[in-house]
């Protein structure tokens, strides 16, 4: 069953905090609810689906439910880590495709950065259950290095350098200068960002995201809803999942799961990626950005620091514009967990209510793509594609 | 030479519980499978290819550095990196008792046992031919 044109994005809203020292995480949660539904003009009474990540507070969405005081009937609460929006969106379209809901909430929050999470540098042990952690944590496996393994091992196989890196970066800087919201507003330089420290070689600090609280809430709606309401019509028109991981040991750092889950979007949508007038890439990372924008189809396997240099993401001057909100290595990645603010994009994009200085002219159709867990180990990837009809 | 960074044990579970034991006394073993014959990482009791049944045999001891990085912006710096073993699975390791400059892909490593807090040894890798003469 193709959810093509079954299910439209109505309502979507970013939390503006980026710290939040004196707000929990439910309530993120809820004050993010209250934006996307008022965004979309409808109320929590009409909300009959719910949609949050393994990380909301309490067992899956129950607690979140609860807390909103939500009467659903149907729920999912899938986790793939930052990407888990953008599958939850897809998800969402399914289930309202298959006549499971009408109205479907999706929230994410959360305050890494008032709890002094050292997200990026600090191995975390997880589960014991989980059957990787004992050959992983005595290692000091963190998110850094476990994204520079693949910086790295791309630089050997395609020459991809530093500077190519840094061009991501600065892009994302150019659009962030227009961003009230955003934490990091100072445009950068290529030469600012090799010159940053090393983290984990061969990434910068400024190869990496920003560290935020907040969150972020979309409401998606079938199409008979979506034509009563007054927002612009922004249909799904394609999606695609995928886990990728270390193959029981035939591992390959060269791609992403990008590789599965763009195609079956693609495909499902029935346009290529010169069709796409802009992209949301989860850039949790300078290359995570690099090796999505290959996977996707964007440029051939090896080129994305060609494809990235020179300016080629920043909107008004390059082929394709992406992450005009400044993305996560600028504005914002509320929970450490970026795939909604990717969507959230997106949708403005396509609404024509980004920034003027970063809006795309006459944009009908956006890609928002995302990475989740560890790119060098195992991760989820998230495709979708979003249309304005 | 940079002080090493201290090594966390690892818990096994009680389908890693011989490979722990055999670590403890340097010995470096893989799981294979008795229905197709394949090696793996990390090692399962069910066959991550064909979903066979599994057992332990000795794995190899030298390989080549497939990627790594080094952990730069911590108290200890210490190097993550995969090693593709010689006709093996590759494996996510620490490169040990190295100079983290000259470290590269395609290096030839050797299996290096390094002790835990209170736990088995960890399955290292050192460079080849550069520990020999760092010594």
């Amino acid at each position: 069953m193709s959810t093509r044109n079954r299910a439209y994005i109505a309502g979507a809203f970013e939390h503006p905090t980026r710290k939040a020292p004196d707000k929990s995480v439910a309530q993120l949660h809820a004050e993010c609810a209250r934006g996307a539904l008022a965004d979309a003009g409808l109320t929590k009474a009409d909300v009959d689906g719910y949609f949050c990540a393994g990380d909301a507070p309490g067992m899956g969405p129950l607690s979140m439910a609860e807390y909103l005081n939500l009467r659903v009937r149907h729920v999912d609460a899938t986790d793939i880590g930052g990407s888990s929006y953008l599958m939850l969106v897809s998800h969402a379209a399914q289930a309202i495709a298959a006549g499971k809901c009408t109205v479907a909430l999706i929230t994410l929050a959360g305050r890494p950065r008032s709890e002094g999470t050292a997200t990026g540098t600090i191995p975390r042990m997880g589960n014991l259950n989980q059957p990787d952690v004992q050959f992983e944590f005595p290692y000091g496996v963190t998110t850094a290095n476990a994204y520079a393994l693949c910086a790295m091992r791309h630089r050997h196989e395609y020459g991809t350098t530093a500077e190519q890196l840094a061009w991501i970066k600065v892009a994302a800087s150019h659009h962030a200068q227009h961003n009230p919201n955003a934490m990091l507003r100072q445009v950068v330089t290529v030469e600012d960002v090799v010159n940053s420290p090393l983290v984990a070689d061969p990434l910068h600090r400024l190869d990496c995201c920003v560290i935020s609280d907040g969150g972020g809430a979309l409401v998606v709606v079938s199409p008979e809803i979506a034509r009563s309401l007054t927002r612009p019509l922004v249909a799904i028109r394609g999606a695609g999942e995928a886990v990728k991981h270390s193959m029981a040991g035939e591992v390959d750092l060269t791609y992403s799961g990008g590789r599965w889950s763009g195609p079956i979007a693609f495909a499902e949508a029935g346009i290529t990626p010169s069709d796409i007038k802009y992209a949301s890439i989860y850039d949790s990372f300078t290359i995570t950005v690099l090796m999505q924008l290959e996977d996707l189809g964007f440029c051939e396997k090896g080129q994305g620091g060609r494809f990235v240099a020179d300016g080629n993401l920043i909107s008004g001057v390059g082929k394709l514009p992406f992450n005009t909100d400044g993305g996560g290595l600028c504005n914002n990645h509320p929970a450490n967990r970026g795939g909604i603010t990717k969507v959230i994009e997106a949708v403005r994009q396509l609404r024509g209510e980004a920034h003027p200085a970063v809006q795309v002219p006459n944009c009908d159709l956006a890609l928002a793509h995302g990475t989740g867990g560890l790119l060098g180990m195992r991760h989820g990837s998230a495709t979708l594609i979003l249309e304005r009809q | 030479m940079m002080s090493a960074r201290s090594m966390p044990a690892p818990i096994p579970t009680p389908d890693t519980e011989a490979f722990w034991q055999a670590a403890s006394e340097s010995r470096f073993l893989l799981r294979r499978c008795l229905s197709c014959a394949r090696t793996h990482w990390y090692p399962r009791a069910i066959c991550p290819h064909c979903l066979g049944d599994t057992e332990w045999v000795e794995g190899p001891t030298t390989g080549t550095i497939y990627s790594y990085t080094v952990m730069r912006r911590v108290p200890v710096p210490y190097a993550v990196a995969y090693v593709a073993l010689d006709d093996g699975p590759t494996l996510l390791t620490n490169l040990v008792d190295c100079d983290f400059d000259t470290l590269h892909i395609g290096q030839p490593v050797t299996l290096a046992w390094v002790a835990t807090e209170g736990g088995p040894n960890v399955p290292c890798f050192t460079p080849a031919a550069e520990s020999s003469a760092a010594r």
